[in-house]
């Protein structure tokens, strides 16, 4: 219900400033102000309505049928992206927690590489496939951009997780180790579980920033199939067309808020049986 | 064989650093089995300290300490105690009787003998019908009863316990020990019980230790001549209070040598 309300504001806020900002552009104390002509800034209702025609003229489906084609399969890339980034991520933060000097060297390492732009990153990535093979299997083009996708999800994911092994209580790591528990059976009873809440908000991170590395690998590498790609051409059609490319935008909203929405049903199930009021607040 | 050995102990903290703390000196101590033992002594005195040494959670600087006849270290390996602390330590995302079966699943037991020993033992704390509960459904008497419970599931012939009533109000309390005092009856288990409470530990001792700071050091070990049928009407025993005035002389004694020292001091 909140979520419709905003979504409305923001329409109205859109619709406003078409209405009373310059149609040319201009500038506020240095600052430039975007034009309001309807090439620029289509009326919100345009492109609500653009949904339900055709992708290029003369073609039979409305747009949204083909954008839904393209979203499902970026959303599987950022899905896999996901995974690879969440397996990727709590193996190093596991080893993290475990070995001190694991911790001190990789960590440096973990925050600088988000320090690298994707877009640079992303065609040399891209540029494996074909190159590299892992045992006989050579990396396909969408394999390159899972790559890219766990390469931008997997920093949260480790920062969240690290931070949740070591939340566990010391009395309840004093009593595993008075059971002469071994290491790997208080990181399974009580470390992981102890992690869990730390870990949902860094996979909903994780799964909005898969999404974003899908989408920006296939923009800057060109890959084609997925909404990436449908933003790019579409947008070219934007002089004659410039409703188009808010499909593909909304395509790609949708299927964050999809991925992200799978990641809150793990939550919801996985947490189903602790306090409420910690549930409630991650 | 005794229950717990303490032989010539002592314990520094920080050693040969400014912060040097010496927690614990040359302590001696000997628990016979299905004796309750109490430490009792302001806080600085190392009580705590001592029953971790005990649990070997902490190793001592010099001397040994000795679990049934086996090294610490061993009897930790072997689970031959269970403990208890002042929280109760258990694990929210496991329903009561799972986290009664903790320790048993570390010691490889199967599912149904595990499921069968958690109803025993809840039936043992009076729990029966919150097994499938989350122990944050539960009042904190509550689950404190359920730390015990997971204390005793293994049926450890020695329990070691760090202020496990210290949360409860004073009414759950003096339930509780009577409860203890029960189950500890009943399986002839040996008990190492840190309190500062006096009542408390004069209630549930056949011997209470007093214990005094900088550095700790045990001053005193009192008799209590309650016999082993304490009921609540014990506490309004004439021999109850005479043990209570016993112990709280000998703390008296630590406090004005405290403060005698104090002045010395400057």
């Amino acid at each position: 219900m909140l979520f419709v309300i905003a979504l409305a504001l923001v329409a109205c806020v859109w619709e406003m400033y078409k209405a009373i900002g310059p149609a040319e552009g201009g500038s506020i104390l240095g600052l430039p102000l975007p034009k309001t002509t309807d090439r620029a800034m289509p009326h919100t209702w345009d492109m609500v309505r653009r949904l339900g025609e055709p992708e290029n003229r003369g073609g039979s489906d409305p747009i949204w049928i083909s954008v839904a084609g393209y979203a499902w399969y970026t959303f599987r890339l950022a899905l896999l992206g996901l995974v690879m980034g969440a397996v990727v991520g709590i193996g190093l933060a596991v080893l993290m927690a475990r070995f001190s000097f694991a911790e001190r060297g990789l960590l440096p390492w973990v925050i600088m590489s988000q320090t690298v732009p994707l877009i640079a990153l992303a065609p040399q990535v891209v540029s494996w496939s074909g190159k590299v093979d892992i045992f006989g299997w050579e990396i396909p083009r969408w394999f390159a951009v899972c790559i890219l996708a766990a390469f931008l999800s997997f920093f949260p994911i480790v920062v969240g997780t690290l931070r949740g092994l070591k939340s566990a209580p010391p009395a309840a790591v004093e009593l595993m180790h008075s059971y002469a528990a071994s290491w790997w059976e208080t990181l399974v009873k009580l470390r992981f579980p102890a992690a869990l809440p730390h870990m949902v908000p860094a996979l909903k991170l994780g799964a909005t920033l898969s999404v974003i590395g899908v989408i920006v690998s296939e923009i800057s590498t060109g890959i084609s199939g997925g909404i990436g790609r449908a933003v790019l051409s579409y947008g070219q059609a934007a002089t004659g067309d410039p409703t188009k490319v808010y499909a593909a935008v909304f395509g790609a909203a949708a299927l964050g808020l999809v991925l992200f929405g799978l990641v809150v049903s793990f939550d919801v199930f996985v947490m189903r049986n602790r306090p409420h009021e910690e549930a409630g607040n991650s | 064989m005794s229950a717990v050995v303490v032989n010539h102990v002592s314990k520094v903290f920080n050693e040969g650093r400014t912060n040097q703390v010496d927690a614990l000196v040359d302590i001696e101590l000997a628990v016979e089995p299905g004796e309750f033992v109490s430490l009792i002594g302001p806080s600085g005195c190392g009580k705590s300290t001592l029953l971790r040494l005990v649990a070997d959670l902490i190793h001592p600087t010099s001397g040994d300490v000795l679990v049934n006849g086996k090294s610490a270290a061993q009897a930790r390996a072997d689970q031959d105690y269970g403990m208890a602390f002042q929280q109760s330590g258990l694990f929210e995302w496991r329903t009561v009787e799972r986290n009664i079966e903790l320790p048993l699943e570390l010691k490889g037991w199967d599912k149904a003998k595990r499921r069968a020993r958690a109803e025993e033992m809840l039936a043992l704390v009076k729990l029966t019908e919150f097994g499938r509960h989350m122990p944050w459904q539960l009042s904190g008497g509550m689950q404190q009863r359920v730390a015990i419970a997971r204390a005793f599931a293994a049926h450890p012939r020695l329990l070691l316990m760090d202020e496990p009533f210290g949360a409860l109000d004073e009414m759950t309390r003096e339930h509780m020990q009577s409860e203890l005092l029960q189950i500890c009856e009943a399986t002839g288990t040996t008990v190492v019980f840190v309190t500062h409470s006096i009542p408390e530990a004069v209630y549930l001792s056949d011997r209470v230790v007093v214990m005094s700071p900088r550095p700790g050091r045990i001053v005193d070990v009192i008799d209590v001549g309650l016999g082993d049928d304490r009921t609540d009407d014990t506490r309004e025993d004439d021999r109850f209070f005479a043990s209570i005035t016993e112990v709280r002389e000998a703390l008296r004694g630590i406090e004005q040598a405290e403060i005698l020292g104090g002045v010395e001091d400057r």
